[in-house]
Protein backbone atom coordinates (compact mmCIF):
# COMPACT_ATOMS: atom_id res chain seq x y z
CA UNK A 1 0.00 0.00 0.00
CA UNK A 2 2.75 2.26 0.92
CA UNK A 3 4.77 1.40 -2.29
CA UNK A 4 5.85 4.35 -3.74
CA UNK A 5 8.12 4.46 -7.05
CA UNK A 6 10.43 6.73 -8.24
CA UNK A 7 9.39 8.80 -11.29
CA UNK A 8 11.13 11.99 -13.40
CA UNK A 9 8.65 14.80 -13.77
CA UNK A 10 7.90 15.25 -17.17
CA UNK A 11 5.77 18.40 -16.96
CA UNK A 12 3.96 20.35 -14.72
CA UNK A 13 0.79 22.23 -14.66
CA UNK A 14 -1.64 23.73 -11.88
CA UNK A 15 -0.44 20.42 -9.89
CA UNK A 16 -1.15 18.39 -12.30
CA UNK A 17 1.80 16.48 -13.78
CA UNK A 18 3.31 13.57 -16.14
CA UNK A 19 5.78 11.67 -14.44
CA UNK A 20 8.02 8.82 -16.39
CA UNK A 21 9.94 5.44 -15.75
CA UNK A 22 11.71 3.08 -17.94
CA UNK A 23 9.91 4.69 -20.69
CA UNK A 24 6.34 4.40 -19.12
CA UNK A 25 4.87 7.64 -18.94
CA UNK A 26 1.56 7.97 -15.85
CA UNK A 27 -0.29 11.61 -15.14
CA UNK A 28 0.54 12.82 -11.25
CA UNK A 29 -0.86 14.41 -8.89
CA UNK A 30 2.08 17.38 -7.49
CA UNK A 31 -0.25 19.10 -5.00
CA UNK A 32 2.28 18.13 -2.18
CA UNK A 33 5.05 18.94 -3.99
CA UNK A 34 5.01 22.59 -4.89
CA UNK A 35 8.97 23.02 -5.54
CA UNK A 36 9.22 19.62 -7.88
CA UNK A 37 9.97 20.80 -11.65
CA UNK A 38 10.53 18.68 -14.88
CA UNK A 39 13.31 17.09 -14.60
CA UNK A 40 13.41 16.14 -10.85
CA UNK A 41 12.42 13.00 -9.99
CA UNK A 42 9.89 12.47 -7.27
CA UNK A 43 8.59 9.69 -4.84
CA UNK A 44 5.34 8.96 -6.63
CA UNK A 45 2.21 7.19 -4.62
CA UNK A 46 -1.26 6.29 -5.17
CA UNK A 47 -1.33 9.11 -7.76
CA UNK A 48 0.58 11.83 -6.23
CA UNK A 49 3.87 12.70 -5.52
CA UNK A 50 5.27 13.05 -2.15
CA UNK A 51 8.83 14.08 -2.00
CA UNK A 52 11.36 15.52 -4.57
CA UNK A 53 14.34 13.40 -4.24
CA UNK A 54 17.48 14.18 -3.09
CA UNK A 55 20.40 13.36 -4.90
CA UNK A 56 22.48 15.13 -3.23
CA UNK A 57 21.95 12.83 0.20
CA UNK A 58 21.47 9.90 -2.54
CA UNK A 59 25.24 10.70 -3.07
CA UNK A 60 26.08 10.93 0.50
CA UNK A 61 24.88 7.64 0.56
CA UNK A 62 26.14 6.06 -1.83
CA UNK A 63 29.45 6.84 -0.98
CA UNK A 64 29.16 5.73 2.50
CA UNK A 65 28.01 2.25 0.73
CA UNK A 66 31.08 2.50 -1.30
CA UNK A 67 33.16 2.21 1.26
CA UNK A 68 31.65 -0.52 3.24
CA UNK A 69 31.97 -2.45 -0.53
CA UNK A 70 35.43 -2.16 -0.61
CA UNK A 71 35.70 -3.31 2.82
CA UNK A 72 33.07 -5.94 2.38
CA UNK A 73 35.02 -7.22 -0.94
CA UNK A 74 37.15 -10.25 -0.07
CA UNK A 75 40.18 -9.47 -1.94
CA UNK A 76 43.31 -12.30 -2.01
CA UNK A 77 46.46 -10.54 -1.20
CA UNK B 1 23.99 17.13 -9.27
CA UNK B 2 22.03 14.68 -11.11
CA UNK B 3 20.85 10.85 -11.21
CA UNK B 4 21.21 8.83 -13.22
CA UNK B 5 18.31 7.47 -15.58
CA UNK B 6 17.14 5.44 -15.98
CA UNK B 7 15.82 4.74 -12.32
CA UNK B 8 17.92 6.36 -9.13
CA UNK B 9 17.31 3.27 -6.62
CA UNK B 10 19.63 1.10 -9.13
CA UNK B 11 23.09 1.95 -7.35
CA UNK B 12 21.02 0.64 -3.73
CA UNK B 13 20.73 -2.88 -4.94
CA UNK B 14 24.67 -2.90 -5.73
CA UNK B 15 25.90 -6.73 -4.98
CA UNK B 16 29.12 -5.52 -3.51
CA UNK B 17 26.93 -2.87 -1.49
CA UNK B 18 24.99 -5.35 0.27
CA UNK B 19 27.81 -8.19 0.82
CA UNK B 20 29.77 -5.29 1.92
CA UNK B 21 26.91 -4.32 4.55
CA UNK B 22 26.08 -8.14 5.44
CA UNK B 23 29.79 -8.22 6.54
CA UNK B 24 29.34 -5.70 8.37
CA UNK B 25 26.21 -6.88 10.13
CA UNK B 26 28.21 -9.81 10.94
CA UNK B 27 31.29 -7.56 13.07
CA UNK B 28 28.37 -6.24 14.91
CA UNK B 29 27.34 -8.93 16.97
CA UNK B 30 26.08 -7.87 20.77
CA UNK B 31 26.88 -11.03 21.89
CA UNK B 32 22.95 -12.29 22.27
CA UNK B 33 20.00 -13.22 20.27
CA UNK B 34 18.48 -10.08 18.27
CA UNK B 35 14.95 -9.38 17.27
CA UNK B 36 14.46 -6.50 14.90
CA UNK B 37 10.82 -5.25 13.47
CA UNK B 38 9.76 -3.72 10.46
CA UNK B 39 6.55 -2.30 10.25
CA UNK B 40 5.45 -2.15 6.44
CA UNK B 41 4.05 -4.60 3.89
CA UNK B 42 6.57 -3.39 1.31
CA UNK B 43 9.84 -4.22 3.64
CA UNK B 44 8.53 -7.56 3.91
CA UNK B 45 8.79 -7.92 0.16
CA UNK B 46 11.39 -6.32 -0.44
CA UNK B 47 13.82 -8.45 1.96
CA UNK B 48 11.94 -11.54 0.35
CA UNK B 49 13.15 -10.82 -2.97
CA UNK B 50 16.34 -9.80 -2.30
CA UNK B 51 16.80 -12.90 -0.31
CA UNK B 52 18.54 -10.73 2.96
CA UNK B 53 17.38 -13.45 5.16
CA UNK B 54 19.94 -15.46 4.05
CA UNK B 55 22.69 -12.96 4.44
CA UNK B 56 21.92 -12.01 8.29
CA UNK B 57 23.71 -13.43 10.92
CA UNK B 58 22.62 -16.33 13.08
CA UNK B 59 21.43 -14.04 16.26
CA UNK B 60 19.58 -11.74 14.15
CA UNK B 61 15.94 -12.14 13.01
CA UNK B 62 13.70 -9.24 11.55
CA UNK B 63 10.26 -10.37 11.75
CA UNK B 64 7.59 -8.12 10.12
CA UNK B 65 5.25 -5.82 12.69
CA UNK B 66 1.66 -4.74 11.89
CA UNK B 67 2.88 -2.78 8.69
CA UNK B 68 0.08 -3.34 6.33
CA UNK B 69 -2.83 -1.43 6.18
CA UNK B 70 -5.17 -3.53 4.56
CA UNK B 71 -4.84 -6.17 6.99
CA UNK B 72 -5.11 -4.14 10.22
CA UNK B 73 -8.10 -2.60 8.51
CA UNK B 74 -11.31 -4.49 11.00
CA UNK B 75 -13.44 -6.48 9.11
CA UNK B 76 -16.32 -4.77 10.76
CA UNK B 77 -15.21 -1.40 8.25
CA UNK B 78 -14.68 -3.85 5.36
CA UNK B 79 -18.30 -4.96 6.09
CA UNK B 80 -19.60 -1.08 5.88
CA UNK B 81 -17.82 -0.85 2.57
CA UNK B 82 -19.79 -4.20 1.83
CA UNK B 83 -22.99 -3.20 3.00
CA UNK B 84 -22.68 -0.08 1.16
CA UNK B 85 -22.42 -1.49 -2.68
CA UNK B 86 -24.44 -4.51 -1.48
CA UNK B 87 -27.24 -3.19 0.15
CA UNK B 88 -26.98 0.88 -0.35
CA UNK B 89 -26.64 1.48 -4.43
CA UNK B 90 -23.37 3.00 -3.68
CA UNK B 91 -20.62 2.50 -6.25
CA UNK B 92 -17.48 1.45 -3.94
CA UNK B 93 -14.13 1.82 -4.73
CA UNK B 94 -11.47 0.73 -3.14
CA UNK B 95 -7.89 -0.40 -3.70
CA UNK B 96 -7.45 -4.47 -5.47
CA UNK B 97 -6.20 -6.24 -2.09
CA UNK B 98 -9.32 -4.64 -0.18
CA UNK B 99 -11.54 -6.63 -2.30
CA UNK B 100 -10.78 -9.75 -1.00
CA UNK B 101 -10.18 -9.38 2.43
CA UNK B 102 -12.48 -11.30 4.14
CA UNK B 103 -15.07 -10.26 6.45
CA UNK B 104 -18.88 -10.91 7.31
CA UNK B 105 -19.07 -9.20 3.50
CA UNK B 106 -16.10 -8.78 1.47
CA UNK B 107 -16.11 -6.98 -1.07
CA UNK B 108 -15.79 -9.35 -3.83
CA UNK B 109 -19.03 -11.30 -2.11
CA UNK B 110 -20.97 -8.08 -2.30
CA UNK B 111 -19.97 -7.59 -6.30
CA UNK B 112 -21.26 -11.25 -6.78
CA UNK B 113 -24.46 -10.20 -5.42
CA UNK B 114 -24.65 -7.24 -7.76
CA UNK B 115 -22.87 -4.61 -5.97
CA UNK B 116 -20.97 -2.27 -7.69
CA UNK B 117 -17.52 -2.17 -6.69
CA UNK B 118 -14.68 -0.45 -8.36
CA UNK B 119 -10.10 -1.12 -8.04
CA UNK B 120 -8.48 2.02 -8.54
CA UNK B 121 -5.18 2.69 -7.23
CA UNK B 122 -5.93 6.10 -5.80
CA UNK B 123 -8.32 8.45 -5.10
CA UNK B 124 -7.99 10.42 -8.14
CA UNK B 125 -9.31 7.68 -10.37
CA UNK B 126 -12.18 7.25 -7.57
CA UNK B 127 -12.90 11.26 -8.61
CA UNK B 128 -12.76 10.53 -12.12
CA UNK B 129 -15.34 7.71 -11.62
CA UNK B 130 -17.67 9.23 -9.79
CA UNK B 131 -17.92 12.59 -12.09
CA UNK B 132 -17.54 10.26 -15.13
CA UNK B 133 -21.19 9.13 -13.45
CA UNK B 134 -22.33 12.66 -11.55
CA UNK B 135 -25.91 10.45 -10.90
CA UNK B 136 -24.68 7.88 -9.11
CA UNK B 137 -23.29 7.74 -5.62
CA UNK B 138 -19.40 6.96 -5.02
CA UNK B 139 -17.52 6.10 -2.05
CA UNK B 140 -13.91 5.59 -1.78
CA UNK B 141 -12.86 3.00 0.74
CA UNK B 142 -9.85 5.20 2.21
CA UNK B 143 -7.30 2.42 3.49
CA UNK B 144 -3.78 3.09 4.09
CA UNK B 145 -1.19 5.16 6.68
CA UNK B 146 -0.07 8.60 6.57
CA UNK B 147 1.03 8.01 3.06
CA UNK B 148 -1.68 7.65 1.28
CA UNK B 149 -3.95 9.64 3.52
CA UNK B 150 -2.16 12.31 2.59
CA UNK B 151 -3.38 11.99 -1.30
CA UNK B 152 -6.87 11.91 -0.26
CA UNK B 153 -6.30 14.74 2.22
CA UNK B 154 -4.85 16.57 -1.04
CA UNK B 155 -8.09 15.37 -3.40
CA UNK B 156 -10.70 16.22 -0.52
CA UNK B 157 -8.65 19.52 0.02
CA UNK B 158 -9.07 20.64 -3.83
CA UNK B 159 -12.80 19.15 -3.54
CA UNK B 160 -14.38 16.24 -4.83
CA UNK B 161 -17.26 15.37 -7.42
CA UNK B 162 -20.60 15.83 -5.04
CA UNK B 163 -21.52 12.39 -5.72
CA UNK B 164 -18.32 11.09 -3.77
CA UNK B 165 -18.23 10.25 -0.75
CA UNK B 166 -15.01 8.84 1.68
CA UNK B 167 -15.02 5.92 4.12
CA UNK B 168 -12.22 6.98 6.30
CA UNK B 169 -10.19 3.86 7.58
CA UNK B 170 -6.90 5.72 7.15
CA UNK B 171 -4.79 4.75 10.32
CA UNK B 172 -1.30 6.49 12.06
CA UNK B 173 1.82 4.61 12.37
CA UNK B 174 3.33 6.19 15.66
CA UNK B 175 0.13 4.62 17.71
CA UNK B 176 0.25 1.17 16.35
CA UNK B 177 4.16 1.07 17.63
CA UNK B 178 3.38 2.57 20.91
CA UNK B 179 1.31 0.26 21.64
CA UNK B 180 3.61 -2.55 20.62
CA UNK B 181 6.21 -1.19 22.55
CA UNK B 182 4.27 -0.83 25.60
CA UNK B 183 6.16 -2.38 28.55
CA UNK B 184 5.38 -6.15 29.10
CA UNK B 185 4.35 -6.51 25.46
CA UNK B 186 6.47 -8.56 22.91
CA UNK B 187 8.41 -5.49 22.25
CA UNK B 188 11.63 -6.23 19.50
CA UNK B 189 14.91 -4.92 19.99
CA UNK B 190 14.89 -2.80 17.61
CA UNK B 191 12.26 -0.80 14.68
CA UNK B 192 13.22 -0.81 10.99
CA UNK B 193 10.62 2.40 9.83
CA UNK B 194 8.47 2.78 7.05
CA UNK B 195 10.53 5.01 4.79
CA UNK B 196 7.13 6.14 3.05
CA UNK B 197 5.52 6.86 5.75
CA UNK B 198 8.84 8.93 7.08
CA UNK B 199 8.79 10.19 4.23
CA UNK B 200 5.66 12.52 4.97
CA UNK B 201 5.73 12.45 8.44
CA UNK B 202 9.09 13.45 9.16
CA UNK B 203 11.09 12.34 11.98
CA UNK B 204 9.87 14.15 15.08
CA UNK B 205 7.23 11.47 16.24
CA UNK B 206 9.77 9.09 16.43
CA UNK B 207 11.98 11.04 18.34
CA UNK B 208 8.71 11.65 20.75
CA UNK B 209 8.12 8.30 20.95
CA UNK B 210 11.98 7.02 21.68
CA UNK B 211 11.89 9.68 24.07
CA UNK B 212 9.11 7.41 25.82
CA UNK B 213 9.91 3.57 24.46
CA UNK B 214 13.72 4.30 24.13
CA UNK B 215 13.91 1.28 21.35
CA UNK B 216 16.51 1.96 18.67
CA UNK B 217 15.03 2.52 15.30
CA UNK B 218 15.72 3.67 12.14
CA UNK B 219 13.95 5.09 8.53
CA UNK B 220 14.60 2.43 5.57
CA UNK B 221 14.07 2.63 2.03
CA UNK B 222 13.13 -0.19 -0.13
CA UNK B 223 16.66 -1.33 -1.56
CA UNK B 224 18.59 -4.19 0.00
CA UNK B 225 21.28 -1.57 0.61
CA UNK B 226 18.98 0.83 2.47
CA UNK B 227 17.26 -1.62 4.59
CA UNK B 228 20.39 -3.49 5.61
CA UNK B 229 21.84 0.02 6.30
CA UNK B 230 19.02 0.65 8.79
CA UNK B 231 19.90 -2.69 10.74
CA UNK B 232 23.26 -1.94 10.77
CA UNK B 233 22.54 1.66 12.01
CA UNK B 234 20.44 -0.14 15.02
CA UNK B 235 22.64 -2.52 16.29
CA UNK B 236 25.56 -0.06 16.59
CA UNK B 237 23.43 1.49 19.10
CA UNK B 238 22.33 -2.19 20.71
CA UNK B 239 26.41 -2.23 21.53
CA UNK B 240 26.15 0.87 22.99
CA UNK B 241 27.67 3.04 20.48
CA UNK B 242 26.40 6.82 20.25
CA UNK B 243 24.74 8.22 17.84
CA UNK B 244 23.99 12.04 17.47
CA UNK B 245 20.63 10.89 15.66
CA UNK B 246 17.78 9.78 18.19
CA UNK B 247 16.10 7.89 15.20
CA UNK B 248 18.59 6.85 12.70
CA UNK B 249 17.97 7.34 8.83
CA UNK B 250 19.11 5.28 6.03
CA UNK B 251 16.63 6.75 3.26
CA UNK B 252 17.80 10.39 3.58
CA UNK B 253 17.10 10.74 -0.64
CA UNK B 254 13.52 10.82 0.74
CA UNK B 255 13.11 11.27 4.40
CA UNK B 256 13.95 14.70 5.30
CA UNK B 257 13.82 15.48 8.81
CA UNK B 258 10.43 17.62 8.76
CA UNK B 259 9.16 15.27 6.38
CA UNK B 260 6.96 16.76 3.22
CA UNK B 261 5.37 20.26 4.91
CA UNK B 262 2.64 20.65 2.39
CA UNK B 263 1.56 16.89 3.02
CA UNK B 264 1.43 17.43 6.28
CA UNK B 265 -0.41 20.28 6.23
CA UNK B 266 -3.13 18.98 4.13
CA UNK B 267 -3.12 15.92 6.67
CA UNK B 268 -3.96 18.32 9.66
CA UNK B 269 -6.58 20.75 6.97
CA UNK B 270 -8.81 17.35 6.41
CA UNK B 271 -8.00 15.19 8.94
CA UNK B 272 -8.25 14.82 12.90
CA UNK B 273 -6.68 11.76 15.16
CA UNK B 274 -9.67 9.70 16.85
CA UNK B 275 -9.44 6.54 18.60
CA UNK B 276 -9.59 3.48 16.04
CA UNK B 277 -9.61 -0.22 16.06
CA UNK B 278 -6.94 -2.39 14.22
CA UNK B 279 -7.05 -6.12 13.23
CA UNK B 280 -5.01 -8.19 15.79
CA UNK B 281 -4.68 -4.89 18.70
CA UNK B 282 -7.72 -3.85 19.03
CA UNK B 283 -8.67 -0.40 19.98
CA UNK B 284 -5.53 2.10 20.08
CA UNK B 285 -6.05 5.74 20.69
CA UNK B 286 -5.92 8.35 18.39
CA UNK B 287 -4.19 5.77 15.72
CA UNK B 288 -7.12 6.77 13.08
CA UNK B 289 -8.16 9.34 11.27
CA UNK B 290 -11.75 10.88 10.83
CA UNK B 291 -12.66 13.77 8.48
CA UNK B 292 -12.77 17.26 10.39
CA UNK B 293 -15.10 20.39 10.35
CA UNK B 294 -16.28 21.34 7.09
CA UNK B 295 -15.32 18.11 5.92
CA UNK B 296 -16.61 15.54 7.56
CA UNK B 297 -19.77 15.75 5.77
CA UNK B 298 -18.28 14.27 3.15
CA UNK B 299 -17.91 10.85 5.44
CA UNK B 300 -19.79 8.55 3.91
CA UNK B 301 -20.85 6.65 7.23
CA UNK B 302 -22.46 10.06 7.31
CA UNK B 303 -23.77 10.57 4.18
CA UNK B 304 -25.39 6.93 3.72
CA UNK B 305 -26.06 6.32 7.22
CA UNK B 306 -24.35 3.17 7.90
CA UNK B 307 -22.19 2.26 11.09
CA UNK B 308 -19.85 -0.55 11.83
CA UNK B 309 -21.95 -3.65 13.29
CA UNK B 310 -19.50 -4.62 16.25
CA UNK B 311 -20.79 -8.47 15.58
CA UNK B 312 -18.50 -8.10 12.87
CA UNK B 313 -15.34 -10.57 14.01
CA UNK B 314 -11.90 -10.07 12.61
CA UNK B 315 -10.85 -13.36 12.60
CA UNK B 316 -11.48 -17.03 11.61
CA UNK B 317 -11.24 -20.49 13.27
CA UNK B 318 -7.70 -21.26 13.64
CA UNK B 319 -6.44 -17.99 11.56
CA UNK B 320 -2.76 -16.71 13.57
CA UNK B 321 -3.12 -13.20 11.85
CA UNK B 322 -3.85 -11.01 14.95
CA UNK B 323 -0.16 -13.18 16.26
CA UNK B 324 1.20 -12.42 12.42
CA UNK B 325 0.47 -8.79 12.67
CA UNK B 326 2.05 -8.30 16.10
CA UNK B 327 5.12 -10.21 15.03
CA UNK B 328 4.50 -12.63 18.15
CA UNK B 329 3.84 -15.49 15.65
CA UNK B 330 5.36 -16.34 11.92
CA UNK B 331 3.06 -17.29 9.50
CA UNK B 332 4.87 -20.83 9.52
CA UNK B 333 3.40 -21.29 12.63
CA UNK B 334 -0.16 -20.97 11.79
CA UNK B 335 -1.18 -24.18 10.46
CA UNK B 336 -3.69 -22.69 7.78
CA UNK B 337 -0.78 -21.27 6.17
CA UNK B 338 0.03 -22.52 2.61
CA UNK B 339 -2.60 -25.00 3.41
CA UNK B 340 -6.34 -23.89 4.00
CA UNK B 341 -4.82 -20.37 3.21
CA UNK B 342 -3.06 -19.39 -0.08
CA UNK B 343 -3.03 -16.55 -1.52
CA UNK B 344 -5.54 -17.90 -4.08
CA UNK B 345 -7.93 -19.05 -1.10
CA UNK B 346 -6.91 -16.65 1.56
CA UNK B 347 -8.40 -17.08 4.82
CA UNK B 348 -6.94 -14.13 6.71
CA UNK B 349 -6.41 -10.99 5.75
CA UNK B 350 -2.35 -10.95 5.85
CA UNK B 351 -2.44 -13.83 3.43
CA UNK B 352 -4.74 -11.73 0.80
CA UNK B 353 -3.21 -8.22 0.66
CA UNK B 354 -0.40 -7.99 -1.36
CA UNK B 355 1.78 -6.12 1.76
CA UNK B 356 0.44 -9.30 3.99
CA UNK B 357 3.21 -10.81 6.16
CA UNK B 358 1.41 -14.62 5.10
CA UNK B 359 1.31 -13.21 1.22
CA UNK B 360 4.97 -12.18 1.37
CA UNK B 361 6.00 -14.88 2.90
CA UNK B 362 4.43 -17.46 0.69
CA UNK B 363 5.00 -15.78 -2.50
CA UNK B 364 8.64 -15.12 -1.46
CA UNK B 365 9.61 -18.96 0.37
CA UNK B 366 11.04 -19.67 3.82
CA UNK B 367 11.96 -17.34 6.53
CA UNK B 368 14.81 -18.24 8.43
Amino acid sequence: MCLGIPMRVLESRDGAGEGELAGVRRPVRLDLVPAARPGDWVLVHAGYALQVLDPAAAEETLAALREVGEIGREEPR
Amino acid sequence: MRFPSPDPSLPFRAPEAVRGLAAELARLDPGRPVRVMHVCGTHEHAIGAAGLRDLLPPWLRVTAGPGCPVCVCPAAEIDCAARLAADRGVVVAAFGDVLRVPSRLSLEEARARGGDCRVVGGIEEAAALAAAEPGRPFAFHAVGFETTACTTAAAVRRGLPANLSILSSHRLVPPALEALLAPGGPAPDGLVLPGHVLAVTGLGEYEALHRRRPVPMAAAGFEPAEILLALAWILRRLRGEPSRERVGNAYRRVVRRRGNPEARRALAEVFEPVDADWRGLGRIPLSGLALRGRFAALEARTRHGIAEDPAVGDLVPGCRCGEVLLGAAEPEECALFGAACTPESPRGACMVAFEGTCHARFRTGAAR
